[in-house]
């Protein structure tokens, strides 16, 4: 499933749509960069509590699928410009990581 | 001949521009992208080359990152104009850090920098003074 139709199905707010068509392949949960950095792959969702423009340069360098930020936390507008920019799909969700990365699983991300 | 330089990549990076911080190594991932390197390499260079640049712009007051290509591996060097690291046995331990509260909120300083570049590289060379940390990392093509 790509990452536009998983955010209809999860009710994620999109941020920046766009390239959303990539299909997601797994799923990290991290919030320190350096830990993201060395386990999240390309293709991947990466579900944070960070906002800030600087997971954009870590999506961007793992050619993750997407950023899902959660815990309604309030993402950075610079942030969202350099999504933009740089073709970042990111999205927010009022809900937990452990309750999005549930509701991944049952549809079937592994 | 195999260890003759066949080109440098380099790229400022500024000290504390965390609006810039990440570019050079994006750069030098599809620098390398486009000379076909395999996918599983940049990966490893990828995750060097963040954490070299992210430790300049996090503790260092600037300097320079290299990307240096040969026939058979790639290097990346990041040299800077100090203060330096105190103790290095230290600061490759997992998880020590020294970087400030503020920039820990930010979810940088796990601690993992340079035991990532170690882990990631196959030859690692770090010289560190207080007018300058240099870091030359080796990745076996
Ligand atoms: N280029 C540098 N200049 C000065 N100190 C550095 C540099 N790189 C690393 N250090 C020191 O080494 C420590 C460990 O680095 P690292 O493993 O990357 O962790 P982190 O960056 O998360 O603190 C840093 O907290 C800092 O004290
Ligand atoms: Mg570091």
């Amino acid at each position: 499933m790509n990452c536009l139709e998983f955010a209809e199905k999860l009710q994620l707010t999109p941020l920046c749509e766009k390239d959303g068509n990539i299909e997601i392949e797994g799923v990290y949960i991290g919030d320190l960069l350096s830990i993201v950095m060395a386990k999240a792959k390309k293709n991947y969702a990466w579900i944070t509590i960070q906002t800030h423009i600087n997971i954009v340069a870590v999506a961007e360098l793992l050619e993750l699928a997407c950023i899902i930020v959660v815990e309604n936390m309030e993402v950075d507008n610079d942030t969202l410009l350099k999504a933009r920019e740089l073709k970042i799909p990111i999205f927010k969700t009022s809900e937990s990581a452990y309750q999005v990365a549930c509701r991944m699983a049952e549809l079937g991300v592994k | 001949m195999a260890d003759s330089l066949l080109k440098r990549y380099t790229y400022d990076v500024m000290a504390n521009d965390f609006m810039a911080a990440g570019k050079s190594s994006s750069a030098i991932k599809s620098n390398l992208k486009s000379l076909g390197i395999d996918s599983d390499i940049l990966r490893r260079i990828a995750i060097i080359s963040y954490e070299a640049e992210l430790n300049i712009v996090i503790h260092s007051f600037g300097g320079k990152l290299h990307c240096d290509i040969y026939e058979n591996k790639i290097v990346i060097i990041s040299e800077d104009a100090g203060p330096g690291i105190e103790d290095v046995d230290l600061a490759m331990k997992e998880g020590y850090s020294t970087a400030s509260d503020s920039v820990r909120e930010l979810g940088f300083g796990a601690g993992m920098g340079l035991p990532n570049i170690k882990k990631y590289s196959d030859h690692l060379e770090i010289n560190s003074s207080s007018t300058g940390t240099k870091i030359v990392a080796t990745i076996n093509l």
